[in-house]
């Protein structure tokens, strides 16, 4: 499956960050189109097109848009820039590398609300980042796409980068929210759902996208909702940048149509599993979403929002870990828990005490030390975290045991049986790089 | 006093938010330049610029893991342990960086040059292992090239001497 890049342009456009090669290259005209046209027809090329959140929850965003009442006279966009998932880097790639398009994407949803201001939230680590995307900004605003009475409309919004300090749950847009006014972020109680007055930003009406998310606003807005619907499948329209690292060849981002398979993606694209390794489990959500083996079914399930669903696990924000065989995936959990222990903002006892006990058990059984009750244990401890609190990151911490568990038991028995019964674990069904069928089988396959 | 050695920095990062509030985080980034990390009168300054209580400073400074709460090295490094790294040798890579720098993990070296940690995800999972110094990336390292950046820093840290 080859791709047009509608978001990694710099594959094909080396110089895209600066304003001028931007500009020179179509940027800013679909800014411009949208201002000749009322909002609300924006959000409906918006909805049409299909288009859902890149951040990992798969949201339609023209429907997202259209929650923003329009009689309130102070309204925000906000970006998410905070980029956390273990797995992911995608957003960062847009940022360094075709950062006007970001610009133009926020400005269109700022039009489409009619937002007063955009604030860009970036996670701390991404400061050089932040600090080049301010003179991007800029340049923008000198041009009159950001700012002042923007393109002669009237309507003036201002754009403002922020910086987070270190902190996995201000992905998380509540959280993120509080962060931005000066707070701890912690998750909020809903509602009042962002969108809604008292729910977002400073308690005004504010949508809060990806940055993936956006940088497709302006290529939809240039070819249109048909256009865009073309590309990827029915429920699941686009491209998307897969973020592949683990055990692959060449790790990397890749922006392909969705309803690309794992096999496809892994073996073709990221160049296979090195060390004439077999592959035997993906993590398609980075460490928050279900892991899977790597079986035939799995590698040939086309990498959709509909799909995954299908093998057990979700799409999310396509932070894909390989993990070759040798890679125990008991290690794996632990790994994964540790993240999500000192991730968890402590404001909910389920996941503040729940990420604890999990490390602390897991580290036992990892020792040597556990118990067959360990591993009921903690099966048991996470199943209890599971939507018992305010946001998704008490279910996330609860994903890799549950389903390492799950899909595979033995990795976890071996750490607890006796040592005459510590029989070394077979790989799981491994991938045969010459047998892959067609992509278009695949996807048949999968309807 | 932060508000006369960074009135400009200090003015911008106000103008961008409606709640004065909101620049709590900017603001303490900017008392951690200053002062090496947030200390007790960085916390003081960065409240009452931005009309909170101390209190309430210290628990965000507390909260958000890259403001140092003790004083650190001249270098700070942050080398990403997290799963997609620790697959392609990150955690054989951290040990030996500290081994490397004779520091444990969160330690400050005895010359006070470097405080290594390890931490979660940075978005560099292509490139591993990695590290950042200064919230810098140094992506595609070994230990060798790593060794190579220490020695680079411990020589300019001598010459500024």
């Amino acid at each position: 499956m080859t791709t047009q890049y509608i978001l990694l342009r710099e594959k094909e456009i080396p110089d895209i960050r600066e304003f001028d090669v931007y500009v020179k290259n179509g940027g800013y005209e679909a800014l411009k189109k949208a201002v000749s046209m009322k909002p609300a027809e924006v959000i409906e090329i918006v909805k049409a097109s299909n288009l859902r959140g890149r951040g990992g929850a798969g949201f339609p965003t023209g429907v997202k848009w259209g929650f923003i009442p329009q009689n309130e006279p102070i309204k925000y966009v906000v970006v998410n820039a905070d980029e956390s998932e273990t797995g992911t880097f995608k957003d960062r790639q847009i940022m360094e590398n075709n950062p006007h398009q970001l610009i133009e994407g926020a400005m269109i949803a700022a039009w489409a609300i009619q937002a007063t201001a955009v604030y860009i939230y970036l996670r701390g680590e991404y400061w050089d980042i932040a600090h080049d995307l301010d003179k991007r900004i800029e340049d923008a605003r000198q041009a009159g796409f950001v700012g002042e009475n923007v393109l002669g409309t009237g309507w003036s919004c201002m754009m403002y980068t922020h910086l987070g300090a270190g902190a996995y749950i201000c992905g998380e847009e509540s959280a993120l929210l509080e962060s931005l006014e000066g707070k701890l972020g912690q998750p909020r109680v809903r509602p009042p759902f962002p969108a809604q007055k008292g729910g977002g930003l400073y308690g005004e009406p504010t949508v809060v996208n990806n940055v993936e998310t956006l940088a497709n606003v302006p290529w939809i807005i240039t070819h249109g909702a048909e256009a865009y619907k073309q590309i990827g499948t029915e429920q699941s329209a686009g491209t998307k940048i897969f973020c592949v690292s683990g055990h692959v060849e060449k790790p990397g981002n890749y922006e392909l149509p969705l309803g690309v398979t794992f096999q496809e993606l892994i073996f073709e694209h990221a160049g296979g599993i090195p060390n004439g390794k077999q592959i035997k489990a993906i993590l398609p959500s980075g460490g928050s979403g279900p892991i899977v083996p790597a079986t035939d079914e799995v590698l040939d399930m086309p990498l959709t929002y509909e799909d995954m669903v299908k093998v057990g696990t979700i799409l999310g924000s396509a932070s894909i870990i390989v993990m070759d065989e040798t890679v125990d995936i008991t290690w794996v959990a632990s790994k994964i828990t540790k993240f999500f222990k000192h991730e968890s903002c402590g404001k909910c006892t389920p996941c503040r005490e729940g990420t604890y006990w999990l490390d602390k058990v897991l580290d036992r059984i990892l020792a040597g030390k556990g118990t067959p009750q360990d591993i009921e244990l903690i099966d048991n401890v996470a199943k209890n975290m599971q939507g018992a609190t305010l946001c998704a990151l008490g279910d996330f911490a609860a994903n890799p045991i549950i389903y390492t568990i799950k899909n595979f038991p033995d990795d976890f028995k071996k750490h607890v049986m006796p040592k005459e019964e510590d029989k070394p674990v077979p790989a799981k069904a491994g991938a045969k790089p010459a047998a892959r069928r067609g992509v278009q089988a695949a996807a048949s396959a999968g309807d | 006093m932060l508000a006369e050695k960074y009135a400009e920095r200090i003015e911008k990062a106000f103008a961008k938010y409606p709640d004065k509030r909101s620049a709590v985080m900017p603001l303490l980034y900017i008392a951690q330049e200053e002062y090496g990390w947030v200390s007790p009168q960085a916390i003081d300054e960065v409240a009452s610029l931005c009309d909170l209580d101390p209190t309430q400073v210290k628990s965000i400074a507390g909260f958000y893991t890259m403001y140092s709460e003790k004083p650190k090295g001249k270098y700070w490094l942050h080398v990403c342990t997290d799963l997609a790294c620790a697959l392609r040798g990150a955690d054989e890579f951290y040990e030996a960086l500290k081994t490397y720098l004779g520091a444990e993990d969160g330690e400050m070296t005895e010359d006070g040059l470097f405080t290594i940690e390890h931490v979660m995800c940075l978005g560099a999972c292509d490139r591993a292992p990695m590290m950042q110094c200064n919230f810098r990336f140094y992506e595609n390292l070994d230990i060798d090239k790593a060794k190579a950046l220490i020695d680079q820093w411990r020589a300019e840290a001598k010459q500024t001497k």
